[in-house]
């Protein structure tokens, strides 16, 4: 017994003298560690700095290189190959009928693709089929969508580089993005609104279209406004579709020829090299671009936080 | 009595209305629209390989995969991918240079320094990045970071590789930045709390234990971060110019296989010349490495995520 109890007390002023020995260790070490971690901490502040200050700087930068260029006449005025005349008069309306293509499209396709997929095939090879090619679609550079769209929409179907054309190639490109925000908002609808419904004898369709739905419809609008949002600034597939550089007639129909905000930004920041008012030009259209963003997204904010129910 | 026969009466009517075609026409059409995501894919990818294979019979393997790019030249025009590719990988090169290490320094301290109220102040500030159309980082990169950079180093040409690369980075940061993140805080708080309770600082916590934690998903952060560098288009289509030479030289114009397919495509190809199938067999080859790029980052996060 006591050699029992002398042992384990010896064992114990070991583990307290090694302790001791840790803890002056550590001591010694102590004000290192934490002048260290103090100086990591503002380390790494300074990396969300500096991705906040490049945007500012961006920012400013545009604002600076548009003012005195930003006027109303400037919003009024159609092309003009003398940089202090031109407008963006048909740029504006080309960019709103090709969201007039884009929303309807994406909106139906999306939010029916997702009904589907959410609660009609949520289980099978179909389904996860669908799935995994929505994700990978959603990674596809949209330069592809470009050559997609002028094989098939531009050459195949002869819509060459119309409205209808960019348009249905913006709204391929935006789809995943409707797609995946219906999924979470449908996803988002409890359950027992949906067993609500069937007790009282509706349908399954009845009760989606009338119950889950109206429910849902918050948080597929917002993913129905970042899509579009999306669309909006898209360049790429536009170029690659052969949109003309300079397009002085406003289009009148889907079927017309026309330019956008995106592709008068493209053509006048490469026309610098022939005089830098150009550059003023395109930094004016981004602005009238970046307003118009700003806007969608505050709706998309308004309308997630005001009507989005909680169960 | 009034609200109980109300009840009955809905009941009997969607009794009713359930023997309706409607519920069975419904699924068909919602799976007809499903399939549109389908059909675009196998749409892609048909036009690629169909105008490709025309393009590969046209042109001999052996000149696609040289460095010799002069698709324009009148006489004997030559299709070498190289210095597109060469062009595409020092741009996503150079993107990563700026957003890995900043993205990724500032995932840490949003997840692990900042306070709550910090984070949600910054956070959404940081995804305004990722929002801005890529035309307008062009737009910047050429008129506002190419003469900067030109003041620096005098030889740097008025296109060149270097300002778009760099300018690629600040727009992929909150992209790494916040997959980055999802992937820190997807540690458990215990293992971390544990350090910290055993006397660690928050910087050995977020070195020594959440970071080789998260290892998994921060590298498919980066390669996702990459995989977007390589699909790019606009911003390099501005800034990085269209020299068609192959050059490890970044302060010179290099052309990507992006802005290529712009480049030609806005330049008048004829149909059935090499030049227009050459757009398709460039965003081919453009859609493989971003399509391994994804399928790599999708393998990282399974193979080397750690359970808890």
């Amino acid at each position: 017994m006591e050699n029992q109890m002398k042992i384990a007390a010896k064992g114990a002023m070991a583990s307290r003298k090694r302790e001791n020995l840790h803890f002056s260790i550590n001591r010694s070490n102590i004000s290192k560690r934490v002048r260290r971690n103090n100086f990591y901490r503002v380390l790494f502040s300074l990396s969300t700095v500096f991705a906040i200050g490049m945007l500012m700087i961006l920012l400013y930068q545009v604002w600076i290189d548009s003012v005195g260029w930003l006027t109303p006449g400037f919003l009024t005025r159609n092309l003009s190959i003398f940089p202090e005349k031109a407008g963006i008069h048909g740029a504006i309306l080309g960019t709103v009928y090709l969201m007039l293509v884009v929303i309807p499209v994406t909106i139906l396709l999306g939010v029916a693709t997702a009904i589907y997929l959410e609660e009609y095939a949520t289980k099978g090879r179909i389904a996860a089929f669908i799935r995994t090619n929505i994700t990978n679609l959603a990674s596809v550079p949209s330069v592809i969508f470009g050559l997609l769209g002028l094989a098939v929409f531009g050459r195949l179907l002869g819509l060459g580089s119309s409205i209808l054309a960019g348009g249905l190639t913006l709204s391929l490109l935006v789809l995943p993005i409707v797609v995946v925000a219906a999924q979470e908002a449908l996803r988002a609808v409890p359950g027992f609104l949906r067993e609500g419904s069937y007790a009282m004898g509706a349908s399954k369709w009845t009760t989606i279209w009338r119950v889950v739905l109206p429910v849902a419809l918050p948080g597929v609008l917002t993913g129905g406004i970042l899509a579009v949002s999306r669309a909006i600034g898209e360049t790429a597939p536009l170029v690659v579709l052969g949109i003309p550089t300079l397009i002085m007639r406003i289009p009148k129909s889907l079927g017309d020829d026309f330019t956008a905000l995106p592709i008068q930004i493209y053509y006048w920041t490469l026309d610098t090299v022939l005089t830098r008012e150009y550059a003023n030009l395109a930094a004016a259209t981004i602005v009238v671009l970046l307003i118009v963003l700003f806007m969608m997204n505050s709706v998309a904010i308004v309308i997630r936080n005001k009507y989005q129910r909680r169960f | 009595m009034g609200t109980q026969t109300d009840v009955r009466k809905m009941i009997h009517d969607n009794i009713v209305n359930n023997r309706n075609r409607v519920d069975k026409l419904v699924p068909r059409i919602l799976f007809l629209a499903a399939l549109v995501s389908v059909v675009t894919t196998l749409g892609i990818v048909a036009t690629l390989i169909f105008d490709s294979v025309k393009f590969f019979q046209m042109v001999p393997f052996s000149q696609v995969f040289s460095t010799e790019l002069a698709p324009l030249r009148a006489e004997n025009p030559t299709f070498g991918i190289l210095p597109l590719i060469n062009g595409t990988v020092f741009s996503s090169l150079i993107a990563m240079a700026v957003a890995g290490p900043v993205g990724l320094t500032a995932a840490i301290y949003l997840s692990q320094f900042a306070s709550e109220r910090v984070r949600n102040t910054l956070k959404p500030i940081m995804e305004i990045l990722a929002g801005i159309p890529t035309i307008v980082y062009g737009f910047f990169a050429y008129s506002f970071v190419t003469p900067i950079l030109m003041k620096l180093i005098p030889d740097l040409g008025a296109k060149n590789v270097l300002s778009p690369g760099l300018v690629m980075g600040v727009m992929i940061i909150p992209i790494v930045a916040s997959l980055s993140e999802d992937a820190m805080n997807s540690v458990p708080k215990t293992i971390s709390e544990g350090a910290l309770g055993l006397g660690s600082t928050k910087f050995e916590v977020a070195v020594k234990v959440v970071l080789p934690a998260a290892i998994s998903g921060i590298l498919a952060s980066f390669v996702l971060g990459i995989s977007r560098a390589i699909g790019e288009t606009m911003i390099v289509t501005i800034a990085s110019g269209s020299s068609k030479a192959f050059t490890y030289d970044i302060t010179q114009s290099m052309q990507t296989m992006t802005s290529y397919i712009v480049e030609f495509t806005s330049g008048d190809a004829g149909t059935g010349t090499a030049g227009y199938y050459s757009l398709y067999a460039v965003g081919l080859i453009l859609l493989l490495f971003t399509l391994v790029m994804n399928l790599f980052a999708q393998y990282i996060s399974h193979r080397f995520r750690e359970e808890y």
